[in-house]
């Protein structure tokens, strides 16, 4: 969390510059330097499970595009798009405080929360969806562990896993631990979004911001773009690739 | 010199502005933060010491005597794992970095004081939650958390330890932030990248490290919790997964985790090597870049942990190359250092005393840590004790040394109090002769053939219980050298001589306020025109050329 979203001081200039610092310029810049280098660690934090990825789509790839097609592309493709309006409202926040456009800032920032909801809560309907196919991980759920019904040759039932020569099941697991893993990762970064844009939206209803001091809007809209950026990733890699061999290849 | 006028001893400080233990817990000065830091580091390394007199209390008889083998197992683990993640890695940044950094480039504080306060607490809180598995029944995986051993096989505390270290990393990663955007943003008037002191080079490359390796080795220990939890196999070969992506994850991490050690305590010696020799470092900018270097190359090494795990011989041949590239930054220090004291009035008190015992063990350490970047070289002595003690030589022989060095250079500043100097140097050269003693003999055993992580050895061999018997004396030397200066330093906060704000004459913009300090650093803002380094020119040497170390005190 920015430093910024604090305001307590005693200098006479600006009532949200803190006291160690020298002026606004210097806050802005310390917060924003500070959002990119935490943004950095997130990369590095991703970056284990996107090599993880990477390894194991490597060693067995028809398990992959098996368990991808397994996933619902409509759904995906949905919060997508959710995802991408957010990022755009978000920006528009960050702009109407810029002009100075109080009521603005609030539309933008309640209608970013809503379009952020909306992505878990579609989220929260495809981890229902493969729950009720048994396909979450090993005994990640103890009483409902990692056991899918391999669709016969013909059948077309979606709920079964349908199997492209050379796929296993076992290997199937795999691609859903790092599915969950990556997803349930980015889904409670989500979360914590969601908690900022709380904070950022009681500090825009008090009317905090202004044209001399949006730092904060900034610095947390960069967070939410980073968020919306991992999941323009995520996509493709797990949604997309190798859906041209679908139904045996 | 002329422009900096060493200010009057105020009637508040740092130390006196608040009192009461609110006042400390909920603090937001970096300097009252550091010492929250040395506290709780000092009680970490004090556990982490009495697993290491465990160790070698056992390994003074080739029976398993003292121990059974499942014991020892723990305790070499809790030895490495509260000794690397609660003692060396936060050391000296969190406390020497964090206290002096501000006041180095001449700031009122680090740019976010809530989240350096904030890392205390994470720190504690990953602190506690580590001890609480070491007193639940421990952990006996090695620091390192090799699985599938860790994740299938090993019956102790894994989870709560992993979780333990996993809070802990975001301590670090949180200072490595603040470091990083005080240095580039909180600069005084004047304090241009070239005229910084070079502890604030090197820690700005070790934060570097901290915000790039650390989360690596946070996914992948929440990795094996999870794999522990669920049983999936990511980890597994027998499930599809695969045990030496956890190896090239974890050392990505923690090979870098080495210079997060190292770094801080070179920009310490650089520090007592130009100050104590009374001369501006030779090659600053050779010196500063090779702390960047150290970082960007310590990122590509990481593949010399697996020259005998299965890893290919042609990615064995470039992870070689690469290690053998880091010495040469390393070497650019040493060889600045050396070049510094050439022709100087080197003064030998204590920091001093210190900081040339870090050239030469460091040099060891790293010399040895060529051998083991040799492919044939290491496939003999891989996992053997002449693995430890070239780390040791490192850690101990090198962070160790420094952040007491450092500690005893700038306590003047920090309690605003002389540290008895007698006592001082006798307790530095007892640390020097004691931790030779300790593991120069293990240099040998490990070429001998004995494993690391083994509490027998054979009865018939008498030479080895000969060198464990030398090594396990020369840690009770260790031990005896590590606690006078915790005797002398306490006693030295209430009845030590006190200090004036420049003790050692020097230049620096730390010693250019009183000590201690108050609480917003420099009573006015400081303009610097100077260079790091810069001493008087020759013809006023006389004047402030030496140490005046029993001048009264300015009451």
């Amino acid at each position: 969390m920015p430093e910024g979203l604090a305001a307590t001081h005693e200098h006479a200039s600006h009532p949200a510059l803190r006291h160690h610092l020298e002026n606004m310029e210097q806050q802005r810049e310390a917060g924003t330097l500070g959002m990119w280098v935490f943004l950095v660690t997130e990369i590095m934090f991703f970056g284990g499970m996107f090599l993880a990825y990477t390894l194991f789509r490597y060693e067995y790839p028809a398990a992959f595009v098996s368990a991808s097609n397994h996933l619902d592309i409509k759904l995906g493709a949905l919060t997508t798009g959710v995802l991408i309006v957010s990022s755009f409202t978000m920006a528009m926040a960050v702009y109407s405080t810029q002009i100075g456009r109080q009521k603005a800032t609030i539309i933008c920032l309640i209608l970013t929360m809503i379009l952020g909801a909306t992505f878990l809560g579609v989220k929260a309907i495809e981890y229902h969806d493969k729950y009720n196919d048994q396909l979450i991980p090993g005994q990640l759920i103890p009483w409902r562990p990692f056991n899918p019904e391999v669709a016969k040759p013909g059948d077309t039932d979606p709920h079964k896993l349908h199997l492209i020569e050379g796929a296993t099941t076992q290997n199937v697991q795999l691609f859903y631990w790092i599915y969950f893993a990556m997803t349930g990762m980015h889904a409670l970064h989500m979360i914590i979004g969601l908690g900022i844009m709380t904070v950022i939206l009681i500090m825009a209803w008090r009317g905090k911001f202004s044209p001399e001091y949006h730092a904060p809007v900034e610095i947390s809209g960069l967070y939410w773009h980073f968020v919306d950026i991992i999941w323009i990733f995520l996509f493709p890699l797990l949604y997309l690739l190798g859906r041209h061999l679908e139904h045996g290849g | 010199m002329e422009e900096f006028v060493i200010p009057k001893q105020p009637g508040s400080n740092y130390l006196n502005a608040e009192y009461g233990l609110k006042s400390w817990l909920l603090t937001k000065d970096h300097k009252r933060i550091a010492l929250l830091y040395l506290g709780a580091i000092t009680f970490f390394f004090f556990i982490g010491s009495l697993y290491a007199m465990m160790i070698r209390l056992e390994l003074l008889t080739p029976q398993g005597d003292l121990m059974q083998s499942s014991t020892y197992n723990k305790t070499f683990t809790q030895h490495g794992i509260v000794m690397v993640f609660f003692f060396l890695i936060p050391a000296i940044p969190a406390t020497l970095g964090n206290f002096l950094i501000p006041m180095m480039i001449g700031a009122k504080d680090l740019a976010f004081p809530r989240i350096n306060l904030l890392s205390w607490y994470i720190y504690m809180a990953g602190g506690i939650i580590t001890i609480y598995a070491l007193l639940a029944g421990g952990v006996d995986t090695g620091w390192t958390f090799y699985v599938p051993y860790s994740t299938t096989f090993s019956n102790s505390y894994v989870i709560a330890t992993g979780v333990g270290i996993f809070i802990n990393g975001f301590s670090s990663i949180l200072t490595g932030l603040n470091f990083i955007v005080t240095i580039h943003t909180m600069r005084a008037p004047g304090m241009t990248w070239f005229r910084m002191p070079l502890f604030v080079w090197s820690h700005y490359a070790t934060s570097l490290i901290m915000i790039l390796g650390t989360p690596v080795v946070a996914i992948t220990i929440l990795l094996v919790a999870l794999e522990r939890l669920a049983h999936i196999g990511i980890f597994d070969p027998a499930a599809g997964g695969d045990p030496v992506l956890f190896q090239h994850l974890f050392w990505f991490y923690s090979h870098p985790a080495v210079y997060i050690m190292v770094l801080p305590a070179m920009g310490v010696v650089s520090e007592l090597i130009a100050n104590f020799s009374r001369k501006n470092i030779f090659g600053y900018k050779f010196v500063a870049f090779s702390s960047l270097a150290i970082a960007v190359l310590g990122f590509l090494v990481w593949g010399h942990h697996l020259f005998v795990a299965s890893q290919s011989v042609y990615a064995g041949m470039i992870f070689s190359f690469l290690s053998f590239t880091v010495a040469i930054p390393s070497a650019v220090k040493v060889f600045n250092w050396t070049a510094t004291l050439h022709k100087a009035s080197i003064s030998y008190d204590t920091p001093m005393l210190y900081g040339l015992g870090f050239i030469g063990l460091f040099t060891i350490g790293g010399l040895t840590g060529m051998f083991l970047a040799t492919l044939a070289v290491d496939v003999h002595v891989s996992d053997t004790y002449f693995v430890v003690a070239h780390f040791h030589y490192i850690m101990v022989g090198g962070t160790l040394l420094a952040y007491l060095g450092g500690l005893r250079y700038w306590w003047p500043k920090i309690s605003g109090r002389m540290y008895p100097e007698g006592w001082g140097r006798f307790s530095a050269l007892v640390v020097f002769v004691g931790f030779n003693l300790t593991f120069a003999p293990q240099f040998l055993l490990g070429y001998m053939g004995m494993p690391r992580r083994y509490h027998t050895y054979p009865v018939e061999l008498v030479s080895w219980q000969v060198l464990h018997v030398l090594s396990t004396a020369g840690a009770s030397i260790l031990g005896v050298g590590l606690m006078i200066p915790l005797i002398y330093l306490v006693w030295s906060m209430r009845y030590g001589r006190i200090a004036e704000a420049n003790p050692w004459h020097l230049p620096g913009l730390e010693w250019q306020t009183p000590s201690p300090p108050p609480t917003e650093n420099f009573l006015t803002t400081p303009i610097v025109t100077h260079e790091a380094y810069e001493f008087a020119p020759p013809e006023h040497k006389e004047v402030v050329g030496k140490f005046e170390r029993q001048q009264p005190a300015e009451s």
